[in-house]
Protein backbone atom coordinates (compact mmCIF):
# COMPACT_ATOMS: atom_id res chain seq x y z
CA UNK A 1 0.00 0.00 0.00
CA UNK A 2 1.18 3.44 -0.55
CA UNK A 3 2.39 5.36 1.82
CA UNK A 4 -0.32 8.64 2.41
CA UNK A 5 1.18 10.17 4.81
CA UNK A 6 4.42 10.64 7.26
CA UNK A 7 3.50 9.56 10.75
CA UNK A 8 4.61 12.56 12.97
CA UNK A 9 7.65 11.94 15.15
CA UNK A 10 7.12 10.04 18.28
CA UNK A 11 7.40 6.71 20.60
CA UNK A 12 7.04 3.47 18.94
CA UNK A 13 7.45 0.16 20.74
CA UNK A 14 5.18 -2.88 20.01
CA UNK A 15 1.96 -2.32 19.74
CA UNK A 16 1.77 1.39 20.75
CA UNK A 17 2.55 4.25 19.16
CA UNK A 18 3.13 7.74 21.33
CA UNK A 19 3.23 11.53 20.17
CA UNK A 20 2.11 14.61 20.80
CA UNK A 21 -2.07 15.82 20.31
CA UNK A 22 -0.75 18.62 18.42
CA UNK A 23 0.90 16.79 15.87
CA UNK A 24 -1.78 14.39 15.05
CA UNK A 25 -4.62 17.04 14.63
CA UNK A 26 -2.12 19.08 12.53
CA UNK A 27 -1.54 15.81 10.77
CA UNK A 28 -5.55 15.49 10.17
CA UNK A 29 -6.60 18.98 9.22
CA UNK A 30 -3.48 19.85 6.92
CA UNK A 31 -4.83 16.75 4.59
CA UNK A 32 -8.26 17.58 5.08
CA UNK A 33 -8.58 20.71 4.57
CA UNK A 34 -12.16 22.04 3.03
CA UNK A 35 -11.61 25.50 0.96
CA UNK A 36 -14.85 27.79 0.41
CA UNK A 37 -14.05 29.75 -2.94
CA UNK A 38 -14.63 32.65 -2.98
CA UNK A 39 -13.95 33.45 -6.84
CA UNK A 40 -15.02 37.05 -8.11
CA UNK A 41 -12.83 36.65 -11.80
CA UNK A 42 -10.01 35.37 -13.72
CA UNK A 43 -8.01 33.80 -10.66
CA UNK A 44 -11.12 31.84 -9.75
CA UNK A 45 -10.79 30.38 -13.54
CA UNK A 46 -6.99 29.62 -12.54
CA UNK A 47 -8.99 27.59 -9.18
CA UNK A 48 -10.92 25.81 -11.39
CA UNK A 49 -7.78 24.82 -13.55
CA UNK A 50 -5.98 23.48 -10.32
CA UNK A 51 -9.28 21.74 -9.80
CA UNK A 52 -9.40 19.61 -12.95
CA UNK A 53 -8.12 16.40 -13.37
CA UNK A 54 -4.58 18.15 -14.30
CA UNK A 55 -3.42 19.50 -11.52
CA UNK A 56 -6.17 18.33 -9.10
CA UNK A 57 -6.42 19.65 -5.95
CA UNK A 58 -7.53 17.01 -4.58
CA UNK A 59 -3.84 15.42 -4.48
CA UNK A 60 -3.85 17.73 -1.53
CA UNK A 61 -6.57 16.54 0.56
CA UNK A 62 -9.07 19.67 -0.70
CA UNK A 63 -11.17 17.96 -3.24
CA UNK A 64 -14.27 18.83 -0.90
CA UNK A 65 -15.18 22.16 -2.37
CA UNK A 66 -17.64 23.79 0.66
CA UNK A 67 -19.86 26.32 -0.07
CA UNK A 68 -20.88 26.60 3.04
CA UNK A 69 -19.15 28.88 5.23
CA UNK A 70 -19.98 26.38 8.65
CA UNK A 71 -18.02 23.75 7.10
CA UNK A 72 -15.06 25.23 5.30
CA UNK A 73 -11.28 25.79 6.87
CA UNK A 74 -10.01 27.72 4.38
CA UNK A 75 -11.23 30.76 2.77
CA UNK A 76 -9.88 31.00 -0.66
CA UNK A 77 -10.29 34.62 -2.56
CA UNK A 78 -10.12 34.86 -5.97
CA UNK A 79 -10.52 37.92 -7.06
CA UNK A 80 -11.49 41.32 -7.60
CA UNK A 81 -13.48 42.75 -4.59
CA UNK A 82 -15.22 45.38 -5.05
CA UNK A 83 -16.32 47.72 -1.67
CA UNK A 84 -20.03 46.87 -2.21
CA UNK A 85 -18.70 43.15 -1.92
CA UNK A 86 -16.27 43.52 1.16
CA UNK A 87 -18.92 43.02 3.62
CA UNK A 88 -19.96 39.97 2.15
CA UNK A 89 -16.62 38.36 2.61
CA UNK A 90 -16.55 39.32 5.54
CA UNK A 91 -19.71 37.67 6.62
CA UNK A 92 -18.78 34.33 5.08
CA UNK A 93 -15.82 34.95 6.83
CA UNK A 94 -17.38 35.26 10.23
CA UNK A 95 -19.55 32.61 9.55
CA UNK A 96 -16.81 29.90 9.46
CA UNK A 97 -15.82 28.06 12.36
CA UNK A 98 -12.12 28.10 14.28
CA UNK A 99 -9.37 27.11 12.94
CA UNK A 100 -10.29 28.62 9.95
CA UNK A 101 -7.53 30.50 7.39
CA UNK A 102 -7.58 32.77 4.59
CA UNK A 103 -5.66 32.64 1.19
CA UNK A 104 -5.65 36.28 -0.98
CA UNK A 105 -4.93 34.35 -4.69
CA UNK A 106 -4.11 37.20 -7.29
CA UNK A 107 -2.81 40.69 -6.88
CA UNK A 108 -6.43 41.95 -7.03
CA UNK A 109 -7.34 40.21 -3.79
CA UNK A 110 -3.69 40.56 -2.32
CA UNK A 111 -3.66 44.56 -3.29
CA UNK A 112 -6.71 45.79 -5.49
CA UNK A 113 -4.14 45.05 -8.80
CA UNK A 114 -4.49 47.00 -11.01
CA UNK A 115 -7.92 48.38 -9.76
CA UNK A 116 -6.63 51.32 -7.83
CA UNK A 117 -10.25 52.51 -7.74
CA UNK A 118 -12.72 54.10 -6.00
CA UNK A 119 -14.72 51.27 -6.20
CA UNK A 120 -12.58 48.54 -5.36
CA UNK A 121 -11.30 47.15 -2.11
CA UNK A 122 -7.54 47.75 -2.45
CA UNK A 123 -6.40 43.94 -0.58
CA UNK A 124 -9.01 42.06 0.99
CA UNK A 125 -6.80 42.14 4.55
CA UNK A 126 -8.46 45.41 5.05
CA UNK A 127 -11.45 43.70 6.50
CA UNK A 128 -10.31 40.20 7.36
CA UNK A 129 -6.92 39.11 8.25
CA UNK A 130 -4.78 36.84 5.80
CA UNK A 131 -2.70 33.59 5.69
CA UNK A 132 -1.20 33.29 3.08
CA UNK A 133 -0.81 35.69 -0.45
CA UNK A 134 -0.58 33.94 -3.41
CA UNK A 135 1.17 36.64 -6.12
CA UNK A 136 0.85 36.97 -10.17
CA UNK A 137 -2.32 38.24 -12.40
CA UNK A 138 -3.63 35.41 -12.43
CA UNK A 139 -1.63 32.90 -10.84
CA UNK A 140 -0.77 30.02 -12.06
CA UNK A 141 -2.47 26.74 -10.76
CA UNK A 142 1.20 25.55 -9.94
CA UNK A 143 0.76 28.69 -7.77
CA UNK A 144 -2.17 28.31 -5.94
CA UNK A 145 -1.13 24.99 -5.10
CA UNK A 146 2.26 26.20 -4.14
CA UNK A 147 -0.07 28.85 -1.75
CA UNK A 148 -2.48 25.84 -0.80
CA UNK A 149 0.45 24.12 0.84
CA UNK A 150 1.40 26.90 2.56
CA UNK A 151 -1.26 26.71 4.15
CA UNK A 152 -0.93 22.71 5.00
CA UNK A 153 2.25 23.57 6.42
CA UNK A 154 0.25 26.23 8.79
CA UNK A 155 -2.04 23.84 9.82
CA UNK A 156 0.34 20.96 10.47
CA UNK A 157 2.59 23.30 12.61
CA UNK A 158 -0.29 25.34 14.44
CA UNK A 159 -0.55 24.80 18.12
CA UNK A 160 -3.70 23.67 19.49
CA UNK A 161 -3.53 26.77 22.00
CA UNK A 162 -3.08 29.02 19.07
CA UNK A 163 -6.52 30.61 18.45
CA UNK A 164 -6.72 31.30 22.26
CA UNK A 165 -4.10 33.01 22.47
CA UNK A 166 -4.12 36.98 23.24
CA UNK A 167 -1.83 37.39 20.32
CA UNK A 168 -5.15 35.75 17.76
CA UNK A 169 -7.75 37.37 19.79
CA UNK A 170 -5.89 40.51 19.56
CA UNK A 171 -5.25 40.27 15.78
CA UNK A 172 -9.28 39.18 15.57
CA UNK A 173 -10.09 42.82 17.79
CA UNK A 174 -7.71 44.78 15.04
CA UNK A 175 -10.72 43.46 12.74
CA UNK A 176 -13.48 44.47 14.96
CA UNK A 177 -14.31 40.56 14.64
CA UNK A 178 -15.06 38.52 17.42
CA UNK B 1 -29.61 47.73 -42.68
CA UNK B 2 -29.38 50.92 -43.89
CA UNK B 3 -30.32 53.92 -41.77
CA UNK B 4 -34.09 54.80 -42.84
CA UNK B 5 -34.24 58.41 -42.15
CA UNK B 6 -31.73 60.63 -42.71
CA UNK B 7 -29.87 62.95 -39.97
CA UNK B 8 -31.29 66.13 -41.97
CA UNK B 9 -35.12 64.83 -42.26
CA UNK B 10 -34.99 64.03 -38.72
CA UNK B 11 -33.76 67.43 -37.29
CA UNK B 12 -36.74 69.25 -39.96
CA UNK B 13 -38.87 66.76 -37.90
CA UNK B 14 -37.73 67.75 -34.41
CA UNK B 15 -37.29 71.50 -35.45
CA UNK B 16 -40.86 71.61 -37.19
CA UNK B 17 -42.45 70.70 -33.54
CA UNK B 18 -39.99 72.14 -31.49
CA UNK B 19 -38.20 75.04 -32.99
CA UNK B 20 -35.38 77.13 -31.66
CA UNK B 21 -35.99 74.18 -28.60
CA UNK B 22 -33.91 72.20 -30.77
CA UNK B 23 -30.41 73.77 -30.80
CA UNK B 24 -26.62 73.13 -31.38
CA UNK B 25 -27.38 70.26 -33.85
CA UNK B 26 -24.08 68.43 -35.09
CA UNK B 27 -23.36 64.85 -36.11
CA UNK B 28 -20.76 63.19 -34.33
CA UNK B 29 -19.14 60.04 -35.78
CA UNK B 30 -22.80 60.11 -37.73
CA UNK B 31 -24.94 60.35 -34.71
CA UNK B 32 -27.15 63.15 -35.22
CA UNK B 33 -26.94 64.89 -31.79
CA UNK B 34 -29.10 67.81 -29.92
CA UNK B 35 -29.15 69.66 -26.97
CA UNK B 36 -33.08 70.80 -25.97
CA UNK B 37 -34.27 72.65 -22.78
CA UNK B 38 -34.95 71.05 -19.35
CA UNK B 39 -38.73 72.09 -19.82
CA UNK B 40 -39.12 70.28 -23.13
CA UNK B 41 -37.10 67.50 -22.38
CA UNK B 42 -40.19 64.64 -21.57
CA UNK B 43 -42.10 66.07 -24.47
CA UNK B 44 -39.31 65.77 -26.84
CA UNK B 45 -38.60 61.98 -25.93
CA UNK B 46 -42.58 61.45 -25.35
CA UNK B 47 -42.50 63.17 -29.13
CA UNK B 48 -39.24 60.71 -30.62
CA UNK B 49 -40.94 57.91 -29.25
CA UNK B 50 -44.97 58.03 -30.46
CA UNK B 51 -44.03 60.03 -34.10
CA UNK B 52 -44.64 57.86 -37.10
CA UNK B 53 -41.87 59.38 -38.81
CA UNK B 54 -39.19 58.73 -36.32
CA UNK B 55 -40.61 55.53 -34.06
CA UNK B 56 -38.16 56.12 -31.20
CA UNK B 57 -38.92 53.28 -29.30
CA UNK B 58 -35.58 52.07 -27.05
CA UNK B 59 -34.17 54.38 -25.03
CA UNK B 60 -30.93 52.58 -25.07
CA UNK B 61 -29.00 54.79 -22.42
CA UNK B 62 -28.68 57.47 -19.71
CA UNK B 63 -25.63 59.31 -18.90
CA UNK B 64 -24.22 62.76 -17.69
CA UNK B 65 -21.16 64.62 -18.43
CA UNK B 66 -19.17 66.61 -15.58
CA UNK B 67 -17.58 70.18 -17.68
CA UNK B 68 -16.56 71.53 -14.26
CA UNK B 69 -14.69 74.64 -16.92
CA UNK B 70 -18.64 75.56 -18.24
CA UNK B 71 -19.93 77.77 -15.37
CA UNK B 72 -23.39 77.62 -15.36
CA UNK B 73 -23.67 74.57 -17.51
CA UNK B 74 -21.45 72.18 -15.37
CA UNK B 75 -23.43 69.00 -16.47
CA UNK B 76 -24.96 67.85 -19.73
CA UNK B 77 -27.05 65.12 -19.17
CA UNK B 78 -27.44 62.46 -22.18
CA UNK B 79 -30.14 60.93 -23.41
CA UNK B 80 -29.47 57.88 -26.37
CA UNK B 81 -32.37 57.04 -28.32
CA UNK B 82 -32.88 54.25 -30.54
CA UNK B 83 -35.68 53.46 -33.42
CA UNK B 84 -35.71 49.59 -34.15
CA UNK B 85 -37.82 50.11 -37.12
CA UNK B 86 -35.94 52.51 -39.13
CA UNK B 87 -32.56 51.84 -37.75
CA UNK B 88 -31.73 55.62 -36.52
CA UNK B 89 -30.43 56.80 -33.61
CA UNK B 90 -30.79 60.18 -31.47
CA UNK B 91 -28.54 61.77 -29.09
CA UNK B 92 -30.29 64.11 -26.59
CA UNK B 93 -28.58 66.43 -24.53
CA UNK B 94 -29.87 68.88 -21.80
CA UNK B 95 -27.34 71.17 -19.96
CA UNK B 96 -27.92 71.91 -15.85
CA UNK B 97 -26.18 73.52 -13.72
CA UNK B 98 -23.74 72.15 -10.99
CA UNK B 99 -26.04 74.12 -8.14
CA UNK B 100 -29.45 72.31 -9.61
CA UNK B 101 -28.29 69.66 -11.25
CA UNK B 102 -32.25 68.32 -11.93
CA UNK B 103 -34.03 67.29 -14.80
CA UNK B 104 -37.47 65.90 -14.96
CA UNK B 105 -37.68 61.94 -14.72
CA UNK B 106 -38.22 59.71 -17.79
CA UNK B 107 -39.89 56.71 -15.99
CA UNK B 108 -43.16 57.55 -17.55
CA UNK B 109 -41.90 57.41 -20.65
CA UNK B 110 -39.42 54.56 -20.63
CA UNK B 111 -39.32 52.35 -17.99
CA UNK B 112 -35.87 50.98 -18.58
CA UNK B 113 -35.05 54.80 -17.31
CA UNK B 114 -35.43 53.96 -13.90
CA UNK B 115 -32.11 51.92 -13.61
CA UNK B 116 -30.22 54.02 -16.02
CA UNK B 117 -31.43 56.94 -14.11
CA UNK B 118 -30.40 55.46 -10.96
CA UNK B 119 -27.08 54.87 -12.28
CA UNK B 120 -26.49 58.61 -13.23
CA UNK B 121 -27.84 59.82 -10.27
CA UNK B 122 -25.29 57.29 -8.12
CA UNK B 123 -22.25 58.49 -10.13
CA UNK B 124 -22.94 62.12 -11.22
CA UNK B 125 -25.42 62.83 -8.46
CA UNK B 126 -28.12 64.30 -10.99
CA UNK B 127 -31.62 64.50 -9.39
CA UNK B 128 -34.43 62.91 -11.66
CA UNK B 129 -37.11 64.58 -10.08
CA UNK B 130 -40.25 62.66 -9.51
CA UNK B 131 -37.87 59.46 -10.11
CA UNK B 132 -40.13 56.55 -7.75
CA UNK B 133 -37.11 55.30 -6.39
CA UNK B 134 -33.82 57.52 -6.58
CA UNK B 135 -31.02 55.81 -5.07
CA UNK B 136 -27.77 54.04 -5.43
CA UNK B 137 -27.32 51.25 -7.84
CA UNK B 138 -23.97 50.44 -8.77
CA UNK B 139 -21.80 52.24 -5.41
CA UNK B 140 -22.23 51.06 -1.88
CA UNK B 141 -24.86 52.48 -0.25
CA UNK B 142 -22.19 53.67 2.54
CA UNK B 143 -20.69 56.12 -0.77
CA UNK B 144 -20.97 59.52 0.56
CA UNK B 145 -20.46 61.60 -2.87
CA UNK B 146 -20.70 60.63 -6.85
CA UNK B 147 -17.57 59.14 -7.88
CA UNK B 148 -17.32 60.25 -11.50
CA UNK B 149 -17.71 63.83 -10.94
CA UNK B 150 -14.36 65.56 -11.81
CA UNK B 151 -13.23 67.24 -8.57
CA UNK B 152 -12.79 63.22 -7.16
CA UNK B 153 -9.60 61.37 -8.03
CA UNK B 154 -10.65 57.93 -9.70
CA UNK B 155 -7.75 56.34 -7.49
CA UNK B 156 -8.73 55.09 -3.76
CA UNK B 157 -7.80 57.96 -1.48
CA UNK B 158 -6.82 55.41 0.99
CA UNK B 159 -3.63 53.89 -0.36
CA UNK B 160 -0.81 54.89 1.11
CA UNK B 161 1.79 52.90 -0.82
CA UNK B 162 1.85 54.69 -3.82
CA UNK B 163 4.33 57.05 -4.48
CA UNK B 164 4.41 59.18 -7.12
CA UNK B 165 7.81 59.38 -8.18
CA UNK B 166 7.07 55.44 -9.16
CA UNK B 167 4.28 57.19 -11.57
CA UNK B 168 6.48 60.08 -13.10
CA UNK B 169 4.22 62.13 -11.38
Amino acid sequence: MAEVVQAPPGVEGAGFFATTLDSVVGLARKSSLWPLPFATSCCGIEYMATMGSHYDISRFGSERVSFSPRQADLLMVMGTIAKKMAPIVRRVYEQMAEPRWVIAVGACASSGGVFDSYSVLQGIDRIIPVDVYVPGCPPRPEMILDGLMKIQELAANESQRRRDSEEYQNLLASYNLA
Amino acid sequence: MKQAISNEAALQILQARFGSDIFDGSEPYGMLTVYTKRERLIELLEFVKESPELQMNFLTDITAVHYPERAGAEFDVVYHCHSWPLNFRLRIKVSVSVDDPSVPTAVPVHLCANWLERECYDFFGIIFVGHPNLVRILNMDEMDYHPMRKEYTLEDPTRRDKVDLQFGR
